[in-house]
């Protein structure tokens, strides 16, 4: 007897959470490129729509705990849910990232930045790079491309650690700084987390193809 | 090792059940066999205890090793294997006769007659099968007028008396109702510290909760077989997936 109900609630979930990673993966790139703009509207608005991803990962946890509960879901089927479960909560951690950056363009008020934002931007277009990529591998269930995204979470610990320096050494020259160096610092902070996020959610991935829960890359962080 | 099946393969005249079986049978553990209507399960639990010679064509060719001896041996007695390895079917058919001489009809036809045996075999038996305390006051009564569960417990009781080493159930539950299937799954659970348990199922779950081993049989072929908790959460053929997961069948 093939379940053919059954099969389509399950695509439904996992259609579900390609569109939390859009939104979320949105969510990112309109916080770094407001905190670029000094857009307070824009990081006002993305404040007040982070609870429609936190929202969104507890409708897709119901959705799949009803599965669990009427559909006795196995092998395949149950490690895709199982992995769900993790994946929406590290979408959901990513969402409070771009909040966590909304909310430092709104704290930097009308000061101007200590610097113009490069890597900052790089950092976060690598993590969004990542994140698609990685959404990728969930459908088409390629451990490869996600074990090589895990990889790539090394190249935004370095560009962290070039934004570090780059900003200690702005904060010894002029003290004055200080408070405006350190609120980017956080900024660079949330995104580092966001790409050890996707590399959580590619391990999950592996485990949902294989059966088998392999720490990928450990972040030095 | 209980069981070793070295290339088995059953028929049923000209139609072929089973197809080059080869596996083991672990001692004191359930192992589950899963698998379509028609799939040879069926058929395969019934050549470890020989049921299948009573049907007309059926034949047999291969190794079932039980404890070392081919249970297929021309010198074998068979009632004798059939005491050692009991059965329990799908449907619960207890004798039209009391709970007690239900459980103590084995020992009477091996000419067991002294009623302290039948009294204390009787009572370990029932008690063995979660029975005992809902029967105790009333063993001289007819067994048919238990229900459905109650029956089905009664028909392991019985399985037990003769003290089997194997206990063979062919879809115990499938006419059970799912409080009366609950004790069953956990009878079944507790009877294997001292007998090995081999079961048929259709009940996926079932087989997930009670087994150790489950095995997935598909056109009269093994396709797995594996640890429970493997087969159902990571089987190794896709086969196999795609039968629990429901993407054929």
């Amino acid at each position: 007897m093939t379940r053919e109900a059954y099969h389509k609630a399950l695509k439904d979930v996992q259609d579900d959470v390609l569109k939390m990673a859009d939104m979320v993966g949105k969510a990112l790139k309109d916080s770094v490129d407001a905190l670029k703009a000094r857009d307070i509207g824009t990081s006002k608005r993305l404040i007040e729509e982070d609870i429609l991803i936190n929202k969104m990962r507890f409708d897709i946890e119901d959705k799949c705990l009803l599965l669990i509960a009427t559909q006795q879901p196995m092998a395949i089927d149950l490690r895709t849910l199982a992995a769900i479960f993790n994946i929406i909560t590290d979408l959901e951690r990513i969402g409070d990232h771009a909040e966590g950056i909304a909310k430092i363009n709104i704290s930097i008020g009308n000061e101007s930045l200590v610097k113009p934002l490069i890597d900052i931007p790089r950092m976060s277009a690598k993590g969004i790079s990542m994140l698609e990529r990685c959404m990728k591998a969930f459908v088409d269930r390629d451990i490869e491309v996600a074990r090589q995204i895990c990889n790539e979470d090394d190249e935004v610990d370095a560009l962290y650690d070039q934004i570090y320096r780059e900003l200690v050494l702005i904060m010894i020259e002029n003290p004055s700084t200080i408070q405006g160096a350190t609120y980017l610092i956080w900024a660079a902070h949330n995104l580092e987390r966001t790409a050890d996020r996707v590399t959580n959610i590619a391990e999950r991935i592996v485990f949902m193809v294989t059966g088998k829960m392999e720490e990928m890359n450990v972040s030095k962080y | 090792m209980g069981f070793k099946i070295k290339d088995v393969n059953a028929f049923y005249g000209e139609k072929q059940a089973l197809m080059n079986v080869n596996f083991e049978i672990q001692k004191k553990a359930v192992t589950a066999i899963i698998g379509h209507s028609g799939c040879g399960k069926s058929t395969f639990i019934r050549c470890l205890n020989r049921m299948n010679d009573l049907v007309p064509l059926f034949r047999v060719d291969g190794e079932i090793l039980y404890s070392g001896m081919n249970i297929y041996s021309k010198s074998l007695d068979v009632t004798d294997l059939r005491r050692r390895i009991g059965m329990v079917f799908q449907k619960p058919n207890p004798f039209p006769k009391s709970i007690y001489e239900n459980v103590a009809y084995g020992l009477r036809i091996q000419g067991i007659n002294k009623k302290g045996i039948l009294d204390k075999v009787v009572e370990e038996s029932l008690k063995k099968a979660a029975l005992w305390d809902e029967v105790k006051d009333r063993l001289q009564s007819i067994a048919n007028a238990l229900s459905g569960g109650q029956q089905q417990r009664l028909c392991i009781a019985r399985a037990i008396a003769t003290e089997p080493e194997v206990i063979l159930f062919d879809e115990p539950c499938s006419a059970l109702d799912p409080i009366a299937t609950a004790k069953i799954e956990d009878l079944i659970t507790a009877l294997k510290k001292d007998y090995t348990v081999v079961i048929v199922t259709h009940n996926m779950q079932q087989a997930a909760r009670v087994s150790d081993f489950t095995g997935f049989f598909m056109l009269g072929e093994l396709i797995e077989i594996d640890v429970t908790r493997k087969i159902f959460t990571a089987p190794s053929n896709k086969m196999t997936e795609d039968y629990i997961t429901g993407r054929f069948g």
